[in-house]
Order: C-alpha cells, then structure tokens, then sequence
C-alpha cells in the first residue's frame, strides 16, 4: 500500500493533473453539453499546442535559474520568416528550417548577452522582445499575410493535419515534445547541467560544468522551441499576423509555475508543465461554457492558478517527492 | 604512470601571479605539495586562500605563472576543473560542493557523468555505484538517506562526507580540503581528520586550509601561511609548536587577535 503511494508520489505532476481532472469534472457538471462532447476537446488540441512547445522552453529557462520574456517575439519572427520564404519558394521546408535557425539565433544572441555579458536575463530578453518585434514588423511592412495555400503542403499535413479527420497532429508532436524534452531535462547531462545551474551556478563551476555555454545552448533551444511554436501557429490559421504571440507570455508563464517549476531555480517539471498549459488552455472556453458569464473568466483562472500554486508548495515542499510521505502519513499513520 | 619512478610533487606551483582586473589577488607565489605530503594552507580571510585554491583546481587560470601536476607542466591556458580531474586532483569545497536540490545520485558525478554515446545518463549504474560509495566508503546506514535524497536533507558533515567519499572513489592523487570543518560539529570534525589521516596512509597528497589551526595542526606535515597574496612562511611540523604556529599566525592577522579563541 504505502509502496504504491509512494510511487504515486513520485510521479511528477500529479497534483496538477489532480486539478486538470478536477477542473474537467466541474465543467462537465456546470456545462455538460459542451463538455461531454468531443469537440471542445479538439478545440484545445488545437490551441492548446503552440503554447505548450513555449512552455516546455520556458520550463528549462526557469530551471536555470533564467528567465525569457522574447519567446512571444520570436513567435511572430518565425511565422514571418515561414511566410516569407513560403510565398518566395512556393513550398514549405526551407521556411519550416529557415524558421527554427531563426529563432535559435535570437535564442544564442539572448544567450551570449546573458552568460558573456553578464546582463540579467529579464533585461536581455525584454529588449530582444521589442527589438524583433519591431524587426518583424518592419521587414513585414506592418500588414498580415495570408497563406491559405499552405493548406495540403506535406508541412501543413506532418504538423498541423488532422489524424482521422479530427484529431489535430499539433497535439501529438507538442505532447512528444514533451516526453524528449522530459528525457534531456532529467535523463541527459545537458538537463542535468541546467538543474545544477539553477540551484547553483557555483557548484556547478567547480564541478567542471561549463556555465556560460551551458546558458548559451538553453536560450538557443528556448528560440527554436518558440520558432517551432510560431510554426504550429501560423500553420494552424493559415496566416501571418505581425503581433503574433503577443499576450502569450503570461498565460505560458502561469503554467509552468502552475507544473511545480520552482521561480528558485534547480527543478523543473515538464509533466506538470503539460498539465498546467491544458489547465490555462481550457480556463477560458470551460468557464464561458458553463454560462456563469465572460466577466468570471480572469476571476476563475486567478483562482485556479492560485489553487494550483499552493498545491504544489503544500504537498510539494522539495519537489513533489514529499506528497509520498504525506500520502503514506495519511494512509497509515506517522512513523 | 611507472611505479618505479613516482614523482617527487603532487603538485608544484611557480611564481603565479593573480589579477582580477587591477586588483592583486596573487603576487608571485611560489607552492608545492609532496607526493605523499599534508600540507596546512593557512591565512586570514581575504589572504587568497581561496583564489589560490581555485588556480590548483582549474576554476580559473593564473594571470602569469607555471603549474606543475605530478612534476609534469601543465598548459594554464586549457587547463580546467576536467583537466583537473583527470589529473587526479580533487576538491572538498566548505560549502559549494554539492547541488542542494539534487538527488546524490546526480550529486557523485556531476561534471563527469557516466553515459551512453548521446550524452544520456547510466541512471542506474550511477546509483549503483552512489549507493556502493554511500554504504562502504562513508558509511551511511539506515538513516533515511539514499541515493535519490536530495543533498539538502543532509547535515553539513554528511555533506562534507558525501563531497570526501566522490573524491575518494575518483581515486584522487591530491584532495584539496577548502575550510571542511567549517560548521560541523565536533564528532563530525573528528571524521573529517580522520579521513586526512586515511589519505596519508594511502600514500596520497593533501592540501587542508583551516581557519582552525589545532585540526591543521594534528593533521599537516608542513604549513605554509599566506597573507595579502603572498606566501609569507612555511614551516615544518617538527620545527614548531602549536602555541608557536598560533603566535606566529597572530603576528601576521591582527583580525585574529580579536576574536575569542581557545
């Protein structure tokens, strides 16, 4: 018994699946037309996923230590890049690749400013998301592009096609993102440098970590994460919008601190991460479904989050490890 | 290496200098420690300790200067916390030696992991090995710690036994012991000399900076006293006193004077 609780306590983002399935139930009970049906989950498939693959690089931003407001930027520098180069060569994939070295080069510039400079990363990346915005626009000349024709490309079917006619791909390839992401974070000595960093970029030194490239190659990944997230984007809505991914920054935020990343730095919980993106992804459309009105929306997620947060701290303490001895405490009573 | 010729230094350093900017840290410091030689490394707060330290141990180059590992020069330009390592020098920071949030298991082999061709880790052969190095080298024993605790739920002497049992296993020639009894409480200091006693038994080199000039003192076979960034004196065991050493460390840190000593 305590066996099985304790492995249940191991499993990392638990409590926040906890609430995700919680926050389900509640909306099948309050909005049971919606909710009971299939769509409204397709609908979140569908863009839920894109701010999925930012969260999953933010994750590894926070757990060393970092922080990076440019993403949403890079956001829309992709899909102008992609655009680009889709209405330039009329097919996808130099645009597809074009994009992602992109956004891994505003990453490594973010990066070299950060570990090589030594400006703090909240500054860094808050100029970079100005400065590529505004790059964007400009080389945009401020208008949208539509790409309707990018629809039954081999790029738009891989990525943003539908499996069975309505299971939406974006799903599917942000979910095992997030499985390989998982593995390198806590399976592969990068992930492993990055934890070490975060907790403290001192230890890490003197046992032989190579902080500053280390720092380099996690704001890279973190721009060709987010260049990968603008792709999902644009491809999904078959158009290019110059604001593209503004706003995206604090519901993103809210949901890797909702997964039980720890703002310290040392720890980071992809899985948790999964669960509070579809918990922030659903907030909106769950609480208009069930009629209570869209004046409730904010005062619902604030709550949500808040609920969520405190979860983590209460069971979470070190990490969600600990809800194993609370559990077994629970179940048969203190050692 | 041969055994018929073993060198005659762990390590051996000439005239280094160490600025930091127009700062300097080091100032033309010559040091070297014997093949199987305990060395007391003293000095007040701020005599360069410290920077010296992190010279021997690749953390950072010296501004000027040759380094020597085992009588064979060293390039100070590529040399670094791996090169370090793989030369068989091994350091036991006071308080930096350990990732808090981290399980032991990542803890023992942070900086040369163990991994398949990718740069996966051997989880499992690492807590092999963690687990084997817990029980037999330190002797952890049904206290509640494993390999998957994280370094924060262990004492500072736990701790420090963790950071002494890593360098033990990597089979350090030198263990460089950077104020180690700092915050531990007296059994565990006890444990801590201990252990220096078992290096120089196994025929290994050490080099222990101490604030606490009574445990150098049992433990070293030479001191060597630094002030302000240069070597000030080095003295044999067997030519001093440990009422001696004190006054003559007083007379080089009016700081000392001040505070309650024993």
């Amino acid at each position: 018994m305590s066996r099985v609780l304790g492995m249940l306590g191991r499993l990392e983002g638990l409590p926040v699946a906890v609430v995700l399935a919680l926050l389900y139930v509640a909306f099948m009970v309050f909005a049971p037309t919606v909710f009971t049906g299939y769509r409204i989950y397709m609908s979140f498939f569908q863009t839920v996923p894109p701010m999925l693959v930012l969260a999953v690089g933010l994750t590894f931003v926070i757990t060393a230590g970092e922080i990076d407001l440019s993403f949403p930027a890079v956001v829309a520098l992709s899909g102008f890049v992609f655009t680009w180069c889709f209405e330039t060569f009329g097919v996808g994939w130099p645009g597809f690749v074009l994009a992602i070295v992109a956004g891994a080069l505003v990453g490594w510039v973010n990066g070299f400013l950060v570990a090589r400079l030594r400006v703090p990363s909240i500054m860094a990346t808050l100029a970079a998301q100005f400065f590529w915005y505004g790059v964007t626009i400009l080389a945009a000349g401020g208008l949208q592009i539509d790409i309707g024709t990018v629809v039954g490309t081999p790029v738009h079917t891989l990525f943003v096609g539908r499996l069975f006619d309505v299971f939406p791909l974006q799903a599917l390839w942000s979910a095992g993102l997030v499985v390989l992401c998982w593995f390198v974070l806590n399976r592969h000595r990068f992930g492993q440098a990055i934890m070490f960093i975060g907790d403290n970029a001192e230890v890490a030194r003197v046992m032989g970590i190579p902080v500053e490239a280390t720092r380099i190659r996690l704001f890279a990944l973190n721009g060709a994460l987010a260049a990968f997230a603008g792709l999902l984007l644009t491809l999904e809505i078959n158009v290019f919008y110059p604001t593209q991914g503004q706003g995206m920054l604090l519901p993103v935020m809210a949901a890797v601190f909702i997964g039980g990343t720890s703002i310290a730095g040392g720890q980071g919980a992809l899985a948790g991460t999964f669960f509070g993106m579809y918990i922030i992804g659903s907030l909106e459309a769950g609480v208009v479904a069930t009629g209570i009105g869209g004046y409730w929306v904010q005062l619902v997620e604030g709550l949500v989050m808040a609920a969520s947060v405190i979860l983590n701290v209460v069971i979470g303490d070190q990490g969600v490890s600990a809800l194993s001895s609370t559990a077994r405490r629970w179940a048969v009573g203190r050692r | 290496m041969a055994e018929s010729d073993p060198p005659r230094t762990a390590l051996r350093v000439v005239d280094v200098d160490k600025y930091f900017g127009s700062v300097c840290a080091l100032k033309t410091v010559n040091f070297d420690v014997g093949r199987n030689e305990i060395v007391g490394l003293l000095g007040d707060n701020g005599a360069g300790k410290s920077t010296l330290v992190k010279i021997f141990t690749g953390v950072f180059p010296p501004t000027s200067g040759e380094l020597y590992v085992a009588d064979r020069k060293v390039d100070t330009a590529s040399y670094s916390v791996k090169t370090a390592h793989a030369l068989g020098i091994e350091t036991v920071y006071q308080d930096k030696s350990l990732g808090e949030k981290q399980a032991l298991w990542r803890n023992f082999f942070i900086g040369r992991e163990l991994t398949y061709p990718l740069g996966f880790l051997k989880v499992r052969e690492q807590k092999r090995i963690a687990n084997e190095i817990m029980v037999n080298t330190i002797g952890f024993r049904g206290r509640g710690i494993g390999v998957e605790s994280r370094a924060s739920k262990l004492s500072g002497g736990e701790r420090q036994g963790v950071a002494i049992g890593r360098a033990m296993h990597f089979e350090a020639s030198l263990i460089v012991l950077d104020e180690p009894t700092v915050a531990l409480s007296l059994k565990e200091v006890r444990k801590v000399i201990d252990f220096v006693h078992k290096i120089k038994e196994g025929g290994k080199a050490c080099i222990y900076i101490s604030h606490n000039i009574p445990d150098v003192f049992e433990v070293a076979d030479r001191f060597v006293v630094i002030d302000r960034g240069e070597i000030v004196a080095g003295i044999d065991k067997g030519k001093t006193s440990l009422k001696e050493l004190d006054e003559f460390l007083l007379e080089y840190s009016h700081g000392l004077r001040d505070r309650a000593q024993p």
